[in-house]
């Protein structure tokens, strides 16, 4: 019976330690480990979304990046394409004026060989005129040395002369 | 600080003991006889080991009982407050008109005898008996283990938990989710936790301290009706204070029931009502009869051996197998069922609180 009967001075100091150390324990321990405990995993909690947000973040730089690489490639391979263009365009343009250069120089040089053949040309024929001039004066001369010739000439020219 | 404390706790320790045999030594007459001469008596063993006592039974050696002497406190009208040590009235002995009873309605207890030796009156007995000196321990040993805890948590907040830390964390932890959370609900858990952890770590304690045979284990704290009495009345006293208006209506008036069970006899308020004392009562008795229980039990295997060896020396021995792999096995269920009790207690405490503390819904 004894087992079930509750003693009074055991119940005074059961309520009295266990307040006590209650009181210790609460001040002392639930509350600061409870404060590290929630402050702790709130912590975790916010790394965990930063860790997650970081990544979003490192998802959209790559992504960014991909694409800033395919459009600096794209616009890399226009530039080369243009800068090719633009090459042949050029040479094209080098050769055409070349052509035409080079036409313009044969045309003078044809104009000027062309020139120059006539005055060459005309050149030999005053030489040629002198010349026959002087032949012919100096076969005059001969021819006319004598007073009959020179007669028979005058004849003939007068014979010549119509007179009307 | 703490191993100033320590330090000085072991020295006295060890002073009472030595000063406890030197005493004990030469003038012991064996009270109880348990183990010699007469014969042993299974019941008396468990209730000795059960019961609290005014000293604190550490061991015997050939004849000698050697125990620690526990300060008696009593207050009796005529005499007024008195304070002596326990060694003073051991074996059947008298002190200033103060002795054990041993048989009678105080059997066990101290009571005040005139000179020739007869019943005069119960005093008012606020001994430090062996449950208060286990109660003083334990509580002790948790201001010692939270606290020194605490201190690591404040020192690396952000740290994974490590040492001692790492052992207590996921019980706090249980504790603050699994029993308070769960039980209370999201918005009020946090005013209880406290209060929870307390009990569940002194039950948890107490009942593993209780498990452990020689000092300073031993004391049936948890098995204790008077012990379990003041954890239960504190769950009764906070959840009546912190029960709010819907917690309240819920008894006197509760929806959803015809008016006729409420008037003229108010039949549901009442047994309402007497459901609130039952709850705390349920917990009084279901803690106490679980460890008391289970020490019962093994404790009872344990006699087996002395009860065959009274009849023959041979046969004790040869129980003496069975008997003990039955203590083992019951002391391993013992260690189930600190826990499983400490739990049960926490989360039975948790719901009464969350009763009185839900709103309307």
């Amino acid at each position: 019976m004894e087992l079930i009967k509750p003693d009074l001075g055991l119940l005074i100091w059961m309520l009295i330690s266990f307040s006590v150390v209650s009181y210790i324990l609460v001040r002392f321990a639930w509350k600061p480990i409870l404060k590290v405990l929630k402050n702790r995993e709130k912590s975790i909690t916010q790394s965990l979304s930063a860790a997650k947000k970081a990544k979003e973040e490192m998802a959209m730089i790559e992504f960014g990046n991909e694409k800033i690489t395919a459009l600096a490639k794209q616009e890399s391979e226009t530039m080369l394409r243009e800068a090719k263009e633009m090459k042949n365009k050029i040479i094209e343009e080098a050769k055409q004026e070349a052509r035409q250069e080079a036409a313009k120089i044969i045309d003078n040089a044809i104009r000027n060989v062309e020139r120059e053949k006539n005055k060459a040309i005309n050149e030999i024929k005053n030489q040629i005129a002198a010349l026959s001039i002087d032949i012919a004066e100096n076969i005059l001369k001969q021819k006319l040395q004598d007073k009959s010739k020179q007669q028979e000439l005058v004849n003939n020219l007068v014979k010549n002369i119509d007179l009307n | 600080m703490r191993k100033i404390l320590l330090n000085i706790f072991m020295i006295l320790f060890l002073l009472s003991i030595q000063q406890n045999s030197f005493a004990y030594n030469d003038t012991i007459k064996l009270k109880d006889s348990v183990f010699h001469e007469e014969k042993f008596n299974p019941g008396e063993f468990i209730f000795d080991h059960i019961k609290d006592s005014y000293e604190w039974h550490l061991f015997s050696y050939k004849g000698h009982h050697y125990a620690i002497p526990l300060p008696v406190i009593l207050y009796s009208k005529q005499k007024g407050l008195i304070c002596f040590s326990s060694k003073k009235i051991g074996h059947a002995q008298t002190y200033k008109g103060f002795r054990i009873a041993s048989k009678g309605r105080y059997d066990g207890k101290i009571i005040e005898v005139n000179k020739q030796g007869q019943f005069i009156a119960r005093p008012l007995d606020i001994s430090l008996t062996k449950d208060v000196a286990a109660i003083i321990f334990s509580g002790l040993l948790m201001i010692f283990l939270f606290v020194s805890v605490a201190r690591t948590y404040l020192r690396n907040p952000n740290e994974a938990p490590k040492g001692l830390q790492s052992l207590l964390e996921p019980l706090i932890l249980f504790v603050r989710d699994d029993i308070a959370k769960n039980s209370i609900g999201q918005k009020n858990y946090e005013k209880y936790t406290p209060f929870l952890l307390t009990i569940f770590f002194f039950i948890l304690i107490n009942n593993l301290l209780g498990l452990i045979p020689i000092f300073p284990g031993g004391a049936n704290v948890t098995g204790n009706i008077t012990v379990t009495m003041s954890l239960a009345l504190l769950t009764f006293i906070i959840t009546t204070i912190t029960g709010n208006k819907s917690y309240w209506k819920h008894i006197f008036n509760p929806p959803g029931v015809p008016w006729w069970l409420k008037l003229p006899i108010p039949l549901i308020p009442f047994i309402e009502l007497v459901g609130v004392v039952i709850k705390p009562f349920v917990l009084m008795i279901r803690l106490f009869a679980n460890i008391s229980a289970g020490h019962i039990i093994v404790l009872g295997f344990f006699s087996l051996i002395f009860i065959f060896g009274d009849m023959k020396p041979s046969i004790g021995i040869a129980v003496s197998p069975i008997s003990i792999l039955f203590t083992i096995f019951m002391s391993l269920l013992e260690l189930l069922v600190a826990f499983i009790q400490a739990y049960v207690f926490t989360i039975l405490s948790a719901i009464y609180f969350g009763m009185a503390s839900s709103e309307e819904h």
